[in-house]
């Protein structure tokens, strides 16, 4: 199988007509770049500088729930439809526990909200991958050996499951988030400015992810998740606990989608129980424009997804943000299948 | 009698025979015992099996597709999307409101087909660059193009109809038809007979006649020697080809088939409906239909339209029904307090068991998977292929 995908990449690559469908693509990327760059220098630096700032901003949150995606594709090859819903499960969460670390709005402010909204971040967390863990026990694992689209129809039963828990648990609303994030514009010198709202997201976001390279890339359970990805046997022959490693890879999944929840709500200032599905559809997205079971990949194209969306919502219309967004994914796996940081998935 | 063992016997081990039979007969004596049991106002009843029966159409043509070819898809609606509108910008009096100035009124029999082509060569444009690829990411590019595409038609201003779509659309026609007791008239041959929505019986054969046909079809493309070609092409991609299999035209071909299945059902459905509009052809449905054929048997025709069958009448009976329902029990068994809204947030059982939709169709959903992952009327071939590579797969997984 695998020389045989070796064997259609090459032709693909190579061959007479391949060339010339990358030449077309080529070109393509390349009329859409000189057309959005003429626009964005009319427009003036200001604004872009605006709608760079919103568009890393919401690229974080792709880019926290495009991690999930990847990690559990990459390890058991399932697309996981429920990692969206456990994202806007974060929010929920959140929202509810709220009160407990004394965070009501209007009552705590500035520098006083910094410790709070850090316990709020390790409850969330805690809680979302929990929940991921649970779903992972009682939908995935039992499935393991069934036919390949078991699993995937259970993903897509639990997502409407979780969708349902949230609408019945806040009713068919959109909720009020609480605005605790500073209103105040850093500025960049000349009239060039950033809101600060964008760059907490940003930075937190960065900083989970680092955390994140650094227990994949340095620890043990780290070191058995890619040796699971990469091939499950080989890995359970070396004494690697399969069942532990997955689930470890579901909790950190959802840690960070759960995050990415608390996130979205600061940012927005509003959650909706259906939220998490067209958001996860579009970090999925990400995920595959990054090159699909890639961890930075995932963050790279979560950035570059919603700094695109961005930039066309600014310049263009919103009406055609989604087509153009679900638009580079089909374009993507035309052009290049494994995503821009180009690694291979091992065939299993 | 030993020959009735025999095939009592042979009937048990494949019991698609026996599926086929009964579906065939609750088809025919569904309108005459619905109307029966309503007291003659079944007319709602048959006119939702109908629609069901769309559903099942698409349930037996993604079944080609995702059960005999094993490829997934998880765009399907957007064929059916594209079939819908196809037929309504040929059959209605929409394009004379284009900047083309002129209407089409294609006759209900052609437009079908037409829906039916333009779909499958959609299905022939997307798949012909992707299905090179290996199976997930032809998922994901279908799940892609199934966003795409309704969105497309909401944003097409007047060549599409934009947000309200189009509405008016041509009913079917035929040259004759039998009128009877069952829409309550007496018994008449009808000339220049025009399907309207106060005989949805005469949809409910139409559509019973259409899927009594495709699975022909479709039955028959199983035992040819396409549908061998798909089998091997799913079990392994690498030895049919080395056995002389185009590996690509043959999925071309699965893919293609089942986007014109699914886009002469969406044909029917805006006839049927008279009205198009890009809100009915997201993801849900996508979702919808393959979760009718996974849960049905993925690979077996009367799987899928059992599962279709089932999942719409939990779908679009089931769950619709249930507030009223709980709502008058929750008052017959004296706990009428339960339907009034409260201000601490409880708003009614009725509005909150509306709200548990979601909920429900997912527990049914991991439920019936976590039970049977086979499906309930399982393939008897992919059976045998499963339970052989069980034992193997310790070195094959």
């Amino acid at each position: 199988m695998a020389a045989m995908v070796q064997r259609l990449r090459t032709s693909v690559l190579t061959s007479p007509t391949g060339s010339a469908i990358n030449l077309v693509g080529l070109l393509v990327v390349l009329v859409a770049i000189v057309a959005s760059s003429q626009r964005i220098y009319h427009a003036g630096p200001t604004y872009f500088f605006q709608t760079l700032g919103f568009g890393l901003a919401q690229g974080a949150i792709f880019a926290l729930v495009a991690l999930g995606y990847t990690m559990v594709y990459g390890i058991i090859e399932l697309i996981n439809f429920a990692h969206g819903d456990v994202f806007t499960l974060g929010a929920f969460f959140s929202l509810s526990v709220m009160p407990l670390f004394g965070l009501t709005e209007g009552k705590i402010s500035g520098a006083a909200v910094i410790l709070p909204l850090l316990g709020l971040f390790v409850v969330t967390m805690l809680f979302c991958a929990l929940v991921n863990v649970a779903i992972e026990r009682v939908a995935y694992r039992p499935l393991r050996h069934a036919p390949r689209l078991a699993p995937l129809i259970t993903a897509i039963g639990m997502s409407a499951f979780l969708e349902g828990v949230m609408f019945v648990w806040r009713g068919p609303f959109n909720l009020h988030y609480p605005d605790f994030l500073p209103e105040y514009q850093v500025p960049l010198g000349g009239d060039v400015t950033i809101a600060a709202k964008a760059v907490f997201v940003i930075v937190i976001a960065l900083v989970l992810m680092v955390a994140l390279t650094l227990f994949v890339n340095r620890s043990k359970l780290g070191k058995a998740m890619r040796a699971t990805a990469q091939d499950r046997d080989a890995a359970q022959l070396m004494g690697i606990d399969i069942n532990r490693t997955i689930s470890a890879t579901f909790f950190i999944g959802a840690a960070l989608a759960g995050a990415g929840g608390i996130i979205y709500g600061l940012y927005y200032n509003s959650v909706f129980a259906f939220d998490g599905f067209q958001y996860g559809l579009i970090a999925f997205t990400a995920a595959v424009f990054g090159g699909i079971g890639n961890i930075p990949g995932a963050a790279l194209g979560g950035f570059l997804i919603g700094v695109i969306a961005a930039i066309s919502d600014g310049y263009f219309t919103v009406a055609w943000t989604r087509p153009l967004i679900f638009g580079i994914l089909i374009f993507v796996l035309v052009f290049r299948p494994t995503g821009l940081l180009g690694m291979r998935v091992p065939e299993k | 009698m030993s020959r009735l063992r025999r095939f009592v016997r042979s009937s048990a081990r494949n019991p698609n025979a026996i599926a086929y039979a009964v579906m065939l007969l609750l088809a025919i004596s569904y309108p005459a015992m619905v109307q029966f049991a309503t007291g003659g106002n079944g007319d709602y009843l048959v006119g939702l099996a109908a629609d069901g029966g769309v559903y099942m159409l698409m349930a037996i043509g993604l079944n080609v597709v995702v059960g005999f070819a094993g490829l997934l898809d998880l765009g399907y609606a957007a064929f059916f999307a594209i079939g819908s509108y196809t037929y309504a910008i040929v059959a209605s009096n929409h394009l004379g409101v284009t900047p083309l100035g002129h209407s089409l009124h294609i006759p209900f029999w052609i437009a079908l087909f037409i829906g039916m082509f333009v779909a499958a060569g959609a299905g022939v444009l997307l798949g012909a660059p992707t299905l090179r690829l290996r199976g997930d990411y032809l998922a994901i590019v279908t799940l892609g193009f199934g966003e795409i595409v309704p969105i497309v038609f909401r944003n097409g201003g007047q060549w599409t109809g934009g947000v309200p779509g189009i509405s008016a659309l041509d009913v079917p026609t035929l040259p004759g038809w039998f009128q009877g007791p069952w829409i309550g008239q007496d018994f008449a041959w009808v000339p220049d007979f025009r399907f309207t929505s106060a005989n949805l019986t005469a949809y409910y054969v139409l559509m019973m006649g259409l899927i009594v046909g495709s699975v022909f079809i479709v039955h028959n493309l199983y035992n040819s020697r396409l549908g061998r070609a798909w089998m091997a092409v799913r079990e392994d991609e690498t030895a049919a080809a080395a056995s002389g299999v185009n590996t690509v035209t043959i999925k071309l071909l699965a893919f293609s088939i089942g986007a014109a299945t699914s886009g002469f059902a969406g044909a029917f459905y805006g006839a049927k409906l008279s009205y198009v509009s890009s809100e009915n052809f997201g993801f849900d449905v996508s979702v919808t239909v393959l979760a009718m054929v996974v849960l049905g048997g993925m690979g077996n025709i009367p799987g899928a339209m059992i599962g279709a069958a089932v999942l719409y009448f939990i779908l679009f009976w089931l769950l619709p029904n249930a507030p009223t329902q709980v709502s008058s029990l929750a008052t017959s068994i004296g706990l009428d307090a339960l339907n009034k809204s409260t201000p601490n947030g409880w708003p009614g059982i009725a509005e909150e068991v509306a709200r548990s939709k979601y909920l429900i169709f997912g527990a049914i959903l991991v439920g019936i998977m976590l039970l049977r992952p086979q499906g309930l009327l399982p393939s008897q071939i992919r059976k045998q292929e499963l339970k052989h590579t069980a034992d193997t797969v310790l070195v094959s997984d």
